[in-house]
């Protein structure tokens, strides 16, 4: 099998894990469920990216990915505070 | 000889990674609770992105050692960066989720007690001493 062929086929199973994780995010009963199942989902789409960027070995897509991963903490951070009540 | 090892070895590394984050995702589906779910959601994905990325950093440093230098030390470098991101971000932004959770509520499926009922949080007073001052 040829290596882009194979990350490929990674991308696939990583696109049905952020399905499921949606899943969650829709039905989720509370707030908290519905955070941490976007929580997930960002690490995911990180590492897709990452894998994207090894996969046609272009090294624009491994910085965004940097980006994103500090970007989606601040926000994650901002909706955990928002949840608890608090002031900032 | 060794390329043909390194190949294998990002295989066997890619398909731990999957695995993992698929996991995360059933896990994600089927626990009954906001800690339990945080549980899966947060540890099989962070699991699963050092294997990822450590098979990316094999590639790139394959890609150093023969072919194509320049290319493969750029890769091998921000894909370590992206790994220490996420190894930083992600149990931090889990634990923040988990004390937001408790704060706003949210007990455990089959609690009885909340043992941490009623203590004051640790940074109760300094805010208190904003207020005044204000």
């Amino acid at each position: 099998m040829n290596e882009i062929t194979t990350f490929l086929v990674v991308l696939g199973f990583l696109l049905l894990a952020v399905v499921i994780a949606l899943i969650r995010v829709i039905k989720g009963p509370t707030a908290p469920d519905r955070v941490v199942g976007l929580d997930t989902i960002n690490t995911i789409v990180i590492i897709s990216m990452v894998i994207f960027g090894a996969a046609f070995r272009d090294v624009i897509y491994i910085d965004v990915a940097i980006v994103y991963a500090l970007l989606s903490y601040i926000s994650t951070l901002f909706i955990a505070k928002y949840l608890e009540g608090g002031e900032f | 000889m060794l390329y043909w090892l390194v190949g294998i070895i990002v295989y066997i590394f890619l398909a731990i990674g999957v695995f993992f984050n698929i996991l995360a995702g059933l896990g994600l589906l089927r626990f009954p609770d906001v800690y339990t779910r945080l549980h899966a959601g947060t540890k099989c994905t962070t699991f699963g992105s050092i294997f990822i990325c450590g098979s990316v950093i094999l590639i790139g440093l394959r890609m150093w050692l023969t072919n194509n230098p320049d290319n493969g030390s750029i890769l091998t470098i921000h894909t370590a960066i992206a790994l220490i991101a996420i190894l930083l971000t992600n149990p931090t932004g889990a634990h923040a989720i988990a004390r937001a959770a408790h704060r706003s509520g949210v007990k455990p499926v089959g609690a009885v007690i909340d043992e941490l009922e009623g203590k004051p949080a640790k940074n109760a007073p300094r805010r208190k001493k904003e207020v005044a001052k204000e």
